[in-house]
């Protein structure tokens, strides 16, 4: 029988090593996994890559993956936040490596690695910083830049409702980068706020399929990120 | 779908010309009832409280909705719904969500009508500059402009016409990184609205109390007198 619930964050995170690729959903706080990044500080694992929209805010989440030195590179397009000097402080400090990419090419690079498609032409960037040094090439008479797919070894996702297959919807703008980096990892782990029984979730409103969704943790009341910077708090 | 009631301007420092609710409804008022319109953050966002009655845009935000409403009231802010700002919103009756792939494909692919940005600076070729400036130990950040600039059918810049210390942001040619070359359509300031053309930027209006010799001191590049009607956009 497939079943993919596990019972506890540590347990869905806890083959995470040294040195792996990780997608971590979400756009600021919507859609950001607080539960499944904290149980990743917790193994005190080092060296990842995370590819992520933004850098966290205050000293929770992200942020706290960051400030504990577990982070050495980051794929990201926004890595500023009002509410942050983490990823600036280690970042000028050369602790931190930066990739910068506009946050539409960065969209359609997971997608792409998710798709299988290794590499895709796009006017995004064309005659800037971020274009040089990359490939570019002429379709009909317009100028494009050629970027690289991005597959991960595993993501971090937040959704809202899943099914022991792994079938996932989410809340509002929260479902922002999940479901592209469900598609783009080998272990897709989504922390959900509710799993229910096969068949309760309407097959024509499943958005992310659970083919693409290895591991679902139940957490019924996650924290929520902008309460824990209002209150400064820091984890752990 | 109705549209947000104003928000009260953040700022209210003594202005020349338009007020920023001013330049906001000369944009709004210059969109083609039916778009499909993104707003940048801090001045565009107030186009959203100026579309002329009768007339319904779409207000798309890149983190995944179409059909914006207004700012909801403290007690009823979902931290997942916000806007590209992380600002908490509604979402209006007819509305869609979508993720990030789709959204920008609605970008990219020339799906959405008018992007209206904000500036560092604009040239007269119509590049824009506005994700970093040459700031040693500046910390670089994107997000989507380049991708807005790169695939909305028509790009607009709102902004003052001048920096906060009366540098020209409208220049003959951009001195910060480039956010995309020759993607600006039209500019809306405090003090005049300027189409840029192959000719370089044609006036099509200025601020009432603000004379063209006054316009041009306060711009870095040739101006061309075309006042008079302007198109719709997009």
């Amino acid at each position: 029988m497939i079943d993919k619930r596990i019972h506890s964050a540590a347990e869905a995170v806890a083959d995470i090593r040294d040195g792996a690729t990780v997608m971590i959903g979400g756009f600021g706080e919507a859609g950001s996994p607080i539960e499944l990044i904290h149980a990743l500080v917790d193994r005190g694992v080092r060296g990842l890559t995370v590819i992520s929209n933004n850098t966290g805010s205050g000293h929770v989440g992200l942020a706290a993956l960051i400030e504990h030195g577990q982070v050495s590179k980051v794929i990201c397009s926004y890595p500023r936040s009002a509410t942050s000097t983490v990823f600036p402080e280690r970042y000028r400090n050369g602790e931190i490596e930066l990739e910068l990419v506009p946050q539409g090419t960065l969209a359609e690079r997971i997608r792409a690695g998710g798709a299988g498609v290794p590499a895709f032409y796009t006017p995004t960037a064309v005659g800037t910083l971020l274009a040089e040094g990359k490939e570019t090439r002429s379709f009909g008479g317009r100028d494009f830049v050629m970027e690289y797919g991005l597959e991960a070894d595993f993501a971090l996702v937040r959704a809202d409702r899943a099914d022991r297959y792994g079938n996932l919807v989410y809340s509002k703008t929260a479902r922002n980068f999940g479901p592209i980096m469900c598609m783009a990892s080998r272990v897709a782990i989504a922390q959900v706020r509710e799993v229910v029984q096969a068949g309760e979730l309407d097959p024509e409103a499943i958005v992310t399929p659970g083919i693409f969704v290895q591991r679902v943790v139940e957490v019924r009341t996650p924290a929520q990120e902008s309460i824990l910077v209002r209150d400064g708090a820091r984890y752990p | 779908m109705t549209q947000a009631p104003a928000r009260p301007c953040a700022e209210s420092a003594p202005h020349l010309g338009w007020s920023r609710d001013e330049m906001a409804q000369l944009v709004a008022c210059d969109i083609a009832d039916g778009s499909y319109v993104n707003l940048g953050i801090g001045i565009p966002e107030l186009v959203a409280a100026h579309v002329p009655r009768g007339h319904e845009l779409v207000f798309h935000t890149e983190n995944g909705l179409l059909g914006v409403g207004p700012p909801p009231d403290d007690a009823h802010a979902d931290p997942e719904l916000i806007n590209a700002g992380k600002k908490p919103i509604t979402a209006l009756p007819g509305a869609a969500y979508f993720h990030h792939a789709d959204s920008f494909a609605m970008i990219r692919g020339g799906h959405l009508d008018v992007s209206v940005l904000g500036a560092m600076q604009v040239s007269m070729r119509g590049d824009l500059a506005n994700w970093m400036t040459n700031e040693k130990d500046a910390i670089p950040a994107v997000g989507g402009a380049m991708d807005l600039v790169a695939g909305v059918k028509t790009v607009i810049v709102l902004t003052e016409h001048t920096t906060k210390t009366g540098e020209p942001k409208l220049v003959e040619s951009c001195t910060y990184p480039l956010t995309g070359v020759g993607v600006v359509d039209r500019v809306y300031t405090n003090l005049a609205v300027i189409d840029v053309t192959a000719n370089g930027f044609v006036v099509r209006a200025i601020a009432p109390g603000i004379t063209f010799e006054d316009l041009a001191r306060k711009t870095g590049a040739p101006l061309v007198d075309g006042r008079g009607e302007r198109s719709i956009l997009p």
